[in-house]
């Protein structure tokens, strides 16, 4: 007969630590962290609409909810959900990625690999590119420190001063294409690590997971290149 | 034909192995992989040198003791494009030229531990199917075959899962090392059935606890495993497995440590 222990209402540690376990806090943090980059990207198209529509747009987010909540609760509840995602995400990476090297010291002489793509190859080192490009942007765009603008200019002339420099554009369109690669194999493994994937759906999800990938790389990188290019002023 | 082949040598466990190469002649197209190892053995002796060890059994494909890595291939799989996905044994030697190179090594994880050479201990394997790897139906006589009725879909997906011979040919393709594919096909066979429903909770927790206590790396859906298997085991196993182990831990199901 099965032996559940519903009494048992805590993941005990041996849950935690399973391998799956991990892979399961990997594709929930790696979905929230999605769906705000969906919200983020369509923001950013904003910038089409000119300095005012944008940077009203900036001022929104730091009033929704409002008068409900005081100001920027919603913006720092974001804030939280996200670092969470980030942290959560990461650990599980670090966590899988040394239980792999620990799985295999000795390597091969010769090797082949006919099955894995580009992208499901590059799932480690391209995080590490994304991690490290996160907290640039953060730099750049959110505090301002590290944008030619500075921080007390407003956040369309912030987005323009920086975009308007190669290097800046160069560095956004590497850490993009990561993410996208990133995404491309991300959507596939989180549907197979959450149990929704089968025969009949894998070409339809990879399909889907190209696609989306593609979608959020271009909207992302359509604002800056069009900065660049002179196309938005 | 001539071959050359650079063959994997360790005496034991404990010390550091190295490629060593041998020239094979004569070599019929005809000849399992194997039997051309047979080939090189019988030279080895002669020449009064220890010769290779290697796991075989039933060399038909079908009992999953055989298994090595050919050109960085397990089984050579994946290779040979006018070749079905194989075992070692079932591998001929007529899918090779005269005068090729081939490398063969061992299976490479932290779980199998080189026995000898060629040959790896494999019951890390034997002791995951120990951890859930059962139903607890009592045998005897078999059944009426019509008492229990399984949905088409449901035995279908259940014979393919079974199909898995437990070669580990996943674990040694796969770049994390991970038994996820081998673990899964047993999930998913026994999971579908109705005999496999009493235990079907604590078998996938207990199965996934061992498999990591083994020292087996994570499953990040790579897909060597499956073009790599001999029985063309699917991915969507290891998608039935996630999705059984999530319910399995919200229905409380807890490994047994
Ligand atoms: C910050 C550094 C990051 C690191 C080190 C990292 C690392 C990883 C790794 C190792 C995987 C597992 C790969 C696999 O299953 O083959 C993964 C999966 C995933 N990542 Fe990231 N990632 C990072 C950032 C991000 C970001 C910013 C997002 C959001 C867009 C994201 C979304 C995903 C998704 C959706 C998955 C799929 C989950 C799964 O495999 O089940 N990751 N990530
Ligand atoms: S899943 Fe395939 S490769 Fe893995 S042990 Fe079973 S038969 Fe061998
Ligand atoms: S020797 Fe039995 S499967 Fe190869």
């Amino acid at each position: 007969m099965t032996v559940t222990h519903s009494g048992q209402r805590r993941t005990p540690k041996a849950a935690k630590t399973s391998s799956v376990f991990k892979k399961v806090v990997m594709a929930v943090s790696g979905i929230i962290l999605v769906l705000y980059l969906i919200a983020h990207m369509v923001g950013n198209l904003k910038l089409f609409a000119g300095a005012e529509t944008f940077n009203g747009y900036s001022e929104w987010i730091r009033r929704i909810g409002e008068p409900a909540v005081p100001g920027q609760t919603v913006l720092w509840i974001i804030r939280v959900v996200l670092l969470a995602a980030v942290v959560a995400h990461i650990w599980a990476a670090i966590s899988l990625w040394r239980q792999a090297k620990r799985a295999r010291p000795q390597q091969y002489v010769a090797r082949k690999q006919v099955a894995q793509s580009y992208a499901s190859r590059t799932m480690r080192w391209g995080g590490v590119i994304l991690g490290l490009f996160v907290v640039y942007h953060l730099l750049d765009l959110t505090f301002g420190v590290a944008n030619p603008a500075g921080h007390d200019a407003t956040p369309y002339d912030r987005a323009i001063a920086g975009f308007s420099n190669p290097i800046v554009v160069g560095v956004y369109v590497v850490a993009l294409l990561a993410l996208g690669f990133h995404l491309r194999h991300g959507v596939w493994s989180a549907t197979q690590t959450l149990g929704q994937s089968n025969k009949t759906r894998e070409r339809t999800v990879n399909a889907f997971a190209t696609v989306f990938a593609v979608v959020l790389t271009a909207g992302f990188l359509i604002p800056p290149l069009s900065v660049l290019v002179g196309i938005i002023e | 034909m001539n071959l050359k082949l650079r063959v994997w040598r360790q005496r034991s466990a404990a010390e550091k192995g190295k490629m060593v190469t041998y020239q094979v002649t004569d070599v019929s197209p005809d000849m399992s992989f194997l039997e051309m190892l047979d080939v090189l053995n019988e030279q080895l002796i002669l020449d009064g040198e220890d010769p290779v060890s290697f796991d075989h059994d039933c060399r038909e494909g079908i009992c999953g003791s055989c298994g090595v890595m050919i050109n960085g291939r397990a089984h050579g799989n994946g290779l040979f494009d006018d070749h079905p996905q194989t075992t070692t044994c079932q591998l001929h030697m007529r899918s090779f030229k005269d005068g090729d190179t081939i490398d063969i090594e061992p299976w490479r994880a932290t779980a199998f531990p080189v026995i000898k050479d060629l040959a790896v201990d494999r019951s890390a394997l034997d002791r995951i199917i120990q951890s859930g790897g059962y139903i607890s139906a009592p045998t005897g006589t078999a059944p009426e075959a019509h008492s229990i009725l399984v949905a088409k879909k449901d035995s279908d997906a259940a014979f393919d899962a079974a199909t898995c011979i437990g070669c580990g040919a996943c674990v040694a393709a796969c770049p994390n090392a991970s038994s996820m594919l081998f673990t899964s096909s047993k999930v998913v066979h026994l999971g579908l059935m109705p005999q496999g429903q009493p235990e079907r909770n604590d078998r996938v927790v207990n199965m996934i606890h061992q498999q990591d206590l083994e020292g087996f790396g994570g499953c990040t859906n790579i897909g060597e495993c499956s073009a790599s298997c001999p029985k063309g085991i699917s991915m969507e196993n290891i998608s039935r497995l996630n999705h059984d182990l999530l319910g399995a831990l919200r229905a409380g199901a807890r490994p047994k440590s």
